[in-house]
This record gives structure tokens, C-alpha cells and sequence, in this order.
């Protein structure tokens, strides 16, 4: 940062070339910086490719539909992790979206004056929580208390749903993985929701109130309909982030390989795997193949975000901008 | 005087009542969502505190880890590591973040501009660990792992939330002050720098504060960055340092009783800087948002 002195000289043709030095160098400066960003993005991409490259010309596309990991016989592929990470955001989404949806309309439409900012900075507080700490809760607090209370109950009342099998005694697992991310996106979903609810405009929910709506019927006619699209596009932002996420889901999930419909066996997602395997990897193509995994999280979280942005960007009457 | 009738009753109809029914039970339910929001965080917290409260104690804070992994021991080593890291990362992204929003916010043509703000917040929603994996392939093959590549990871994390900060600051900076400045002559980068910025310091300081908040917890960018590492208290970051997030990973994952316990004392020291920071910064930013008449 330049210092300024208090008083411009304001004489002779010096402190107009120097101006206009200045005026151009801090636009070439700042043009630089912004231009970094991209570079940086372009960077990210290129090396990432680059470092999975081993296995990404070994395998090709086949690596996404091989189930076998398996790093005595050299042979690695990514279906397990793939059907992991699906199965769990899945679940967190199905979760979070009403969850998150309803504390948004409470906050913006329902809250009394002075609950609002409270619960709402309650809500936000919850996004801050770093994700190792959630993590560190879920594997020893909320993971036995599921399987030794909530899992069992619905394996023997719900059990002939094959997803409800049986309970693993530690009480880590794709349900443990599911409720933590659940934890994780509904601050996020819901602060975003929360956003676009305030800003539809007081006349229309005034002019359906007016016509005798109730409260709920307002909200489903006028509120939900004009911001469906940033709904939806704050879904898929949870979801990006859901899907990503390493930490907290490593911490939980309990590692393995099988697919399977038991909701409470373990699993894992490609972050997860990524994140349990950075010190073990024991091959040249073992590590190259997880680098492969991080090139598949890097093409969901490219395409998650685009998506949402361009949604938010481009089809929101409502919105001008994130 | 006569009263007149009603076209139609008042009464609530059956058909009313079930709408009033419904909008009460659709009210009830958001009322518990909020609620059932407030409860797991407040669960969270309790539970972090009642089992970090037998860690604690001035030992906890000024002792290393002891190097079997048995009792005693504490986390003064991570705790600088971690200072040192996020601070390098602070220092790393904090002139890039707010020369991004000063060309966003003063020169850039929207055509510019526009693609620019997508690839901030595209990086914004990216994976952490990706992030982390590229640091790795950039400064860490061939090298060691060490506390400036971790730095470095961290800094990306949060170069995208410097950058939005400044930017919502720069905005609030009513246009009268700008136009003055050129009114009197002075040069567009004098009234940038020298009148701009300094109005709106403190909103990026706060910004700042909060993304230092979401870097100091962040442990997926530094496992592949800054994992590896000896128990001391160091301050050489040509190496990797000690920090609070993976090693809170680290325990965790360990069946071990004592260092459970170690793990959930880190915990409740990163959580309340954590919250506190965000808490204060907020409560900052919003005190600036009001002097600057918005």
C-alpha cells in the first residue's frame, strides 16, 4: 500500500505523469490479482489432471465402473466410493432440504422481531463449527448412541426394508455419515433460502393475505413459486458440499469397500477415501489412483458450482447475483 | 336502525377450519425445525465442553504431546503451529483478496468483471481436499511436506471469502465520496487508495478475521500439506508444524482413551476461537455496515 501525502502538490506537469502512472499501475495491479484468481482455478485443474494422470491413462473411464479396490493385486476402481458418496449426500439432502426450507420460512416469514437474528446467528454458528470437531462428535458421541438406541429399533421394526439392516456395535456407517452432513449443509441451505424469502416483495405476500389466503397458503402460492430456482440452486450448493466433504465423513463413515443397501454398514466416499488413505498409500498406481479420485471430486465440484451459480445467475427473476 | 344480513356466513366454514388447521400445523412445524436447528448445536457445544472440561488444564496449554501417546501431555506445539500457519495464510492472501475487490469494485468492466466474480465463487464451493492435492502436487513432491505449503492451501481456502468481504465493504462506500475526491482534482488511484481504503479498513479487517476463523479449523487442505510432523514446539515453517486440526483428525481416529480425551480439549479451544471470532466479527461488520449509512 502506498502512503498518501496530506497535501498534493499542484503544480506542473510531474504530478500528471506521476498520476498517470499511478492510475494505470494500480489497475494493471489489481487487474493482476483478479487475473490470478483464474490462473489459479486453471492451475488447480492442470496439476490435479496431471497427478492422476498415471491411473487416468491406465484405466480411463472403466475406473468409474469397477467396484474392486484392491491394493495387493494393483487393481483399483472408484464404483464403490462413487456409489458411497451418492448414497450418503442423497440421504443428507433428503434430510436437510425440508429441514432447511422450514427454518428459512420461520426465520424470514414466522420469527418474532427479536428471535430472528438470534436464532438466525444460531442457525449461521452452526455452518462455523469446523467439520473435524462435527466429526470428532459424531464418531464418539452421536455414532454409539445410533447404533446402540435409534439403529437397532428401526432394524427390528422397519428391518424387512433391506436399507434398515443390521446395526454395526461401533456406530460408524453411511447413516452416521448422512446425519453429520445433514449437520453440516442445513446452516448453509438454510441461511441461502433464508436470502431469497426476504427478498420477495412484500406486496405479493400483502396481496395474497389480502384475498384471504392463510399463512402456509401464501407461502406455497407466492413465496415458494417465485423462489424456486434459487431454491434450487441452494440445494445444489449443499449438495456440492456434502459431496466433498472429506473430514467429518472419514471420521464416521468406517472405511470399506462393499456395496451394499444396509444403510448402517460402513462405506465410503471418494473425499473419505482420499483423506483415510494420505500417509498409506503403498504403489506408485495406488496413490496415482487415488489422485484419480481427487480428479472425479474436482469434475463434481467444478460442476455442481457452475451449475448453481448459472442457475442463480441467469435463471432468478428475483436475483441479480449471488 | 335494522342489521343487515350476511350474504354468506363468517363462520368459519369446514373448509376454512381445515385451511386454519393446516396453516397451524405447517406453522408448528417450522417452529420445530428452527428448534430442532438451535438443539443440535447446542448439543454439540455442551457435549465438546463436558468431555473437554477433564482435559483441561494449564499443563494442557504448555506442554507437547507426550511421545509414547500416553497420559499427559498438551497441545502448546499445535497451537503455535496452527498461529503460524494461519497467519502465513492471512499475510499471503490478504493484499491478493483486497486488490481482487478494488479491481471488481473500481475498474472492471461488467464483461470482465462477471466471469471473474463466477471463478471466485466456483473456487469458493471447491472441495477442500482438492485443494490440498494441488498444494501437494505444487510444493510438496520432491520436497517435504511443510507449514508454507500448508500456508499456501489455507490461504486459497480463504482467498475467495477475503475477496467477497472487501467487495460488500468497498460497495457500502457512498459515491459521494468518490466523486469528492475526483471533484478536487485528485487522481483516481489517490482517491482509491487514500480515501476508499482507509474508510473501509475495518470491514476488511472483519472479513479477514472471519475467513481466518474458517481457515483456522480446516484440516482436509493440510493432510496432504503439513501432516507429518514432529511433537515440539518448532517455528521453523520450512517444515511441518504441529496444528490443532489434524491433530484432533489424528486422535480421533485412535482407540485410545487418553488421547480421546486430548482430542475434545483441542476441540473446545478450536471452537470457541472459532465461534468467537465469527461471533465478534459479525457483530463488527455490522457496526461498520451502520457508519458507512447503510
Amino acid at each position: 500500500m502506498t502512503s498518501v501525502p496530506s497535501d498534493f502538490p499542484l503544480t506542473g506537469a510531474r504530478r500528471r505523469l506521476g498520476d498517470r502512472i499511478g492510475d494505470v499501475g494500480l489497475r494493471v495491479v489489481t487487474f493482476a490479482a483478479a487475473l490470478s484468481a483464474v490462473v489459479l482455478l486453471g492451475a488447480i485443474v492442470w496439476k490435479v489432471l496431471a497427478l492422476a494422470w498415471p491411473a487416468l491413462s491406465k484405466y480411463g473411464f472403466g475406473f468409474l465402473t469397477s467396484a474392486t479396490w484392491d491394493p495387493v493385486k494393483k487393481h483399483f476402481g472408484a464404483l464403490s466410493f462413487i456409489y458411497g458418496t451418492a448414497i450418503s449426500s442423497f440421504l443428507a439432502l433428503l434430510i436437510a432440504t425440508p429441514l432447511a426450507i422450514a427454518i428459512a420460512l420461520w426465520l424470514s416469514e414466522l420469527a418474532p422481531r427479536g428471535a430472528r437474528g438470534i436464532i438466525g446467528s444460531l442457525v449461521e454458528m452452526l455452518a462455523a463449527i469446523p467439520s473435524v470437531v462435527l466429526g470428532l462428535w459424531g464418531i464418539l458421541v452421536l455414532g454409539p448412541y445410533l447404533s446402540h438406541h435409534l439403529e437397532p429399533w428401526l432394524h427390528s421394526n422397519l428391518g424387512f426394508i433391506p436399507i434398515f439392516g443390521a446395526p454395526e456395535a461401533t456406530g460408524t456407517g453411511m447413516f452416521t455419515a448422512a446425519l453429520i452432513l445433514t449437520i453440516m449443509i442445513v446452516p448453509i441451505i438454510a441461511s441461502l433460502c433464508r436470502e431469497l424469502f426476504l427478498q420477495v416483495p412484500g406486496e405479493l405476500e400483502e396481496g395474497a393475505l389480502a384475498l384471504g389466503a392463510t399463512r402456509w397458503e401464501m407461502v406455497r402460492g407466492v413465496i415458494l413459486p417465485a423462489t424456486r430456482t434459487g431454491i434450487a440452486a441452494a440445494i445444489i450448493l449443499g449438495l456440492g458440499r456434502a459431496l466433498g466433504e472429506a473430514i467429518a465423513v472419514t471420521q464416521v463413515i468406517g472405511g470399506g469397500t462393499k456395496i451394499s443397501s444396509n444403510i448402517f454398514g460402513p462405506s465410503d466416499t471418494i473425499a473419505s477415501k482420499i483423506a483415510a488413505s494420505y500417509q498409506g498409500a503403498a504403489s506408485g498406481l495406488e496413490s496415482s489412483s487415488l489422485l484419480y479420485l481427487g480428479a472425479i471430486l474436482l469434475a463434481i465440484g467444478l460442476l455442481t458450482n457452475f451449475a448453481a451459480q448459472v442457475i442463480v445467475r441467469w435463471f432468478d427473476p428475483l436475483r441479480g447475483s449471488h | 336502525m335494522s342489521t343487515v344480513e350476511p350474504l354468506f356466513s363468517l363462520r368459519p366454514s369446514g373448509g376454512l377450519r381445515r385451511r386454519r388447521i393446516v396453516n397451524k400445523a405447517m406453522e408448528s412445524l417450522g417452529t420445530f425445525a428452527a428448534l430442532i436447528a438451535v438443539g443440535v448445536l447446542g448439543l454439540v457445544i455442551v457435549s465438546v465442553a463436558v468431555r473437554a472440561a477433564p482435559a483441561l488444564s494449564l499443563d494442557f496449554f504448555t506442554k507437547s504431546p507426550s511421545l509414547v501417546g500416553g497420559p499427559g501431555g498438551g497441545i502448546s506445539s499445535a497451537l503455535v503451529g496452527s498461529a503460524l500457519i494461519v497467519a502465513i495464510a492471512t499475510a499471503i492472501t490478504l493484499p491478493v483478496g483486497v486488490l481482487i475487490a478494488i479491481y471488481l469494485v473500481e475498474f472492471a468492466p461488467p464483461s470482465v468483471g462477471a466471469p471473474i466474480q463466477l471463478i471466485l465463487d466456483v473456487l469458493n464451493g471447491l472441495p477442500t481436499i482438492v485443494t490440498g492435492i494441488f498444494v501437494y502436487g505444487l510444493l510438496v513432491i520432491g520436497h517435504t511436506q511443510s507449514a508454507y505449503a500448508g500456508a499456501f492451501a489455507l490461504a486459497i481456502v480463504m482467498l475467495p471469502l477475503v475477496a467477497r468481504a472487501a467487495q460488500e465493504v468497498l460497495l457500502l462506500v457512498p459515491s459521494a465520496l468518490r466523486e469528492a475526491g475526483l471533484a478536487l482534482g485528485v487522481s483516481r488511484w489517490r482517491t482509491v487508495l487514500g480515501v476508499i481504503l482507509p474508510t473501509t479498513l475495518g470491514g476488511i479487517l472483519t472479513g479477514a478475521v472471519l475467513a481466518m476463523a474458517r481457515a483456522a479449523g480446516e484440516t482436509a487442505p493440510l493432510l496432504f500439506t503439513c501432516s507429518i510432523f514432529a511433537p515440539a514446539v518448532s517455528t521453523d515453517v520450512t517444515h511441518a508444524l504441529p496444528n490443532i486440526p489434524v491433530l484432533i483428525f489424528t486422535y480421533s481416529e485412535q482407540p485410545d482413551q487418553a488421547l480421546h480425551e486430548q482430542a475434545w480439549g483441542a476441540a473446545l479451544v478450536l471452537m470457541a476461537f472459532v465461534l468467537f471470532a465469527s461471533l465478534s466479527a459479525k457483530a463488527l461488520l455490522a457496526r461498520s455496515r451502520r457508519k458507512l449509512g447503510r
